[in-house]
């Protein structure tokens, strides 16, 4: 539990604000650029980075226990399972030689 | 704080200082930490949302004694049945245990004097009680007539009704069990008393946690879900339709990966109700301890991994509708698991035939019949036919009421003397408990009975030859109803005019019991050390 003893300084504060920022007007820029199926990689990947940043200090997790990181760790592990999951649904519509809206025709 | 030399020299069986007496101003309310305060606060909140949604569902049940539409127009019944669903789990069911008898008994349950974060605690409340205003606000102001699934395309672009508002009352009572999870988890990680080990806890602990694991990764799904659905439908972003590129199954997919583990946050606290009365009544340790205990984990964990059992007619791939469909078979046997441990619990125990028996008895019924009608419906061939149905409303609330509500009522029956320091009589528990469990079956097993015949849910009109059971369970709906008037009308007598209850009425075992009742503002007088396991019943001799 001894984990508050070093916080995130001002000058931490200011540069993860500054890269945030950053980001911010590279998400605006590439959304003008054509990069063809990279389009939607490339805005997750720099929306994915800022989330992490925010996480990790603005909401303190660098510095907090194991037992933060745990939870934290889980809740992105279900995230990932809601996206799995609801891939597997969309990804395999049409296998089984049988849409699924055949029930309803 | 409050407390006097003079208080402390008090005689040693009854301090007069407790939680109740402390202070008696609206200030001592509204700004208390205590969290046995704030759990009496949600008790009054929650029942005024109980009898509300009560209301809209004997509004359904008065229009469905005809088969003509003649109480009030489809437009009218649409909203009605959407209220009663979006106040009665969002509002009464989702909250009812943890936020009240769970939040009075988990620190005391650990040996505890408050929550971790006594002031988020008060704040789950307020932001509960500003999510029912806005929600009363949307009922008032004309109503949602989306169902309590919000489904779109029809809750996005389609409906003229409050969707908005009433999407942000749900949203923000997912805040509220958001922090009271939060508050609950941490508790129990960090504040228990010395010697409680992991698996010294009561079952009702183990079953808060796996709660609380779900309220933390659910909700904030469902509280995005809800607040793409307001984008959507207020300045016509493109999530959900498909002229814009969107899906309405995706907000299925999002909706039921909270609504689904919801279930669970409904009904394991009852389960962990159950676990503690079970022992009790039989005067015996809850048979498998660990096994219950796992259960409840599992159940949390499985219970993520199965929402498209609700999409199987919703154009989901038939691959993935059978990935869900096995993994909810495999949800049963958690559940199954607790049932059978209860059942082998009560096996040569030494029964006592007290209200709290007849809760147990009755949620064991109706919970079975609940859960494998559930696996009726996940299986994929037949749910095409019951997609949908009476069999389908007939099912969850075998679940929700059957289940969950058994267990609230339960345990308000079995901890009222802790919470009030009132006795109420038992007789009349009884009555009322066999009344809630003869006009529950009477009002719902007509309606697995009309939904295999065919009859679809939320329609107000319907073929002639449907009256007879619609009347029965109509019939059976007010018998219901009065055996929840009942307990209200002697609960609150109680309170006013009951004798005094002594620390341990029941002879149970358990820390709560180990302190006065009501207990003081800090719970113990001073920090219990815990020696043994949970639930040691000794031999009969104690009664
Ligand atoms: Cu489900």
């Amino acid at each position: 539990m001894a984990d508050d003893h070093h916080g995130p300084t001002v000058r931490i504060y200011l540069a993860v604000f500054a890269s945030l920022m950053f980001l911010t007007a590279l998400t605006v820029w590439v959304a003008f650029q054509d990069l063809g199926m990279f389009n939607d990689v490339v805005a997750l990947g720099i929306a994915c980075t800022k989330a992490t940043i925010v996480i990790l200090f603005f909401m303190h997790v660098k510095y907090a226990s194991r037992l933060t990181w745990l939870l934290a760790g889980a809740g992105i592990l279900f995230l990932l399972i809601l996206f799995a999951f609801a891939m597997a649904d969309y990804v395999s519509r049409g296998w089984l030689g049988m849409p699924a809206s055949h029930y309803l025709q | 704080m409050a407390i006097t030399e003079q208080d402390v020299q008090a005689s040693e069986d009854a301090p007069s200082v407790n939680y109740l007496n402390n202070g008696y101003g609206l200030k001592s309310w509204l700004l208390t930490r205590d969290h046995k305060r704030i759990a009496v606060l949600y008790i009054i909140s929650i029942s005024i949302f109980f009898a509300l949604g009560g209301l809209f569902a004997s509004l359904v049940r008065f229009e469905l004694m005809t088969p003509e539409g003649d109480l009030m127009s489809s437009d009218t019944y649409n909203k009605v049945f959407s209220m009663h669903g979006i106040i009665m789990v969002f509002f009464f069911l989702v909250p009812s245990i943890p936020a009240t008898i769970g939040n009075f008994l988990v620190p005391i349950m650990v040996g505890a004097k408050d929550l971790a974060f006594p002031r988020v605690n008060l704040l789950s409340w307020y932001v509960y009680v500003v999510a029912g205003i806005l929600g009363t606000i949307a009922v008032v102001g004309g109503g949602v007539d989306t169902g309590w699934t919000f489904y779109t395309p029809y809750s996005s672009t389609y409906s003229n009704s409050n969707v908005i508002l009433a999407a942000m009352a749900a949203f923000m009572a997912g805040f509220s069990s958001i922090l009271t999870g939060l508050n609950f988890v941490v508790t129990i990680h960090t504040m228990r008393a010395p010697g409680m080990t992991w698996f010294r806890l009561p079952l009702f602990v183990w079953s808060h946690y796996a709660t609380s694991l779900i309220m933390l990764l659910g909700t904030p799904v469902i509280a995005i879900t809800l607040v793409l659905l307001m984008l959507e439908r207020g300045f016509g972003f493109g999530f959900f339709d498909p002229n814009l590129g969107g899906d309405p199954v995706l907000f299925q997919h999002l909706f039921w990966f909270y609504s689904h583990p919801a279930v669970y946050i409904m009904i394991l606290p009852s389960m962990g109700v159950m676990s503690e009365m079970v022992a009790a009544v039989a005067r015996k340790r809850v048979f498998g301890y660990e096994f219950v205990a796992f259960s409840s984990v599992a159940i949390a964990i499985l219970g993520f991994l199965v929402w498209g059992h609700h999409m199987f007619v919703s154009s989901q791939s038939t691959y993935a509708g059978m990935v869900f469909s096995i993994i909810t078979f495999l949800v049963a046997v958690p559940s199954a698991i607790k049932v059978f441990n209860w059942t082998a619990t009560l096996y040569k125990g030494s029964i006592i035939y007290d209200t709290q028996m007849f809760y147990v008895y009755g949620y064991l019924g109706l919970f079975l019949v609940g859960g494998l009608t559930g696996l009726f419906l996940s299986s994929m061939g037949l749910d095409i036919h019951l997609h949908d149905t009476y069999f389908v409303v007939a099912h969850f609330h075998y679940i929700m009421v059957g289940g969950q509500v058994m267990g609230y009522m339960g345990g308000m029956h079995f901890w009222w003397p802790k919470i009030t320091g009132k006795m109420y009589p038992d007789i009349w528990g009884r009555v009322s408990a066999l009344l809630v469990f003869l006009g529950f079956n009477l009002t719902f097993f007509p309606q697995f009975i009309l939904g295999y015949m065919g009859m679809p849910r939320r329609y107000h009109v319907y073929p002639d030859e449907f009256q007879v059971l619609n009347v029965a369970s109509s019939l059976g709906a007010s018998i219901l109803a009065l055996g929840y008037v009942i307990p209200g009308a002697y609960l609150t007598w109680s309170i006013f005019k009951g004798p005094k209850a002594p620390d341990n009425p029941w002879g149970a075992k358990g820390l709560e019991w180990e302190t006065t009742s009501p207990p003081p503002t800090f719970n113990f007088e001073e920090t219990p050390l815990v020696t043994e396991e949970a639930y040691q019943y000794g031999p009969i001799e104690e009664h």
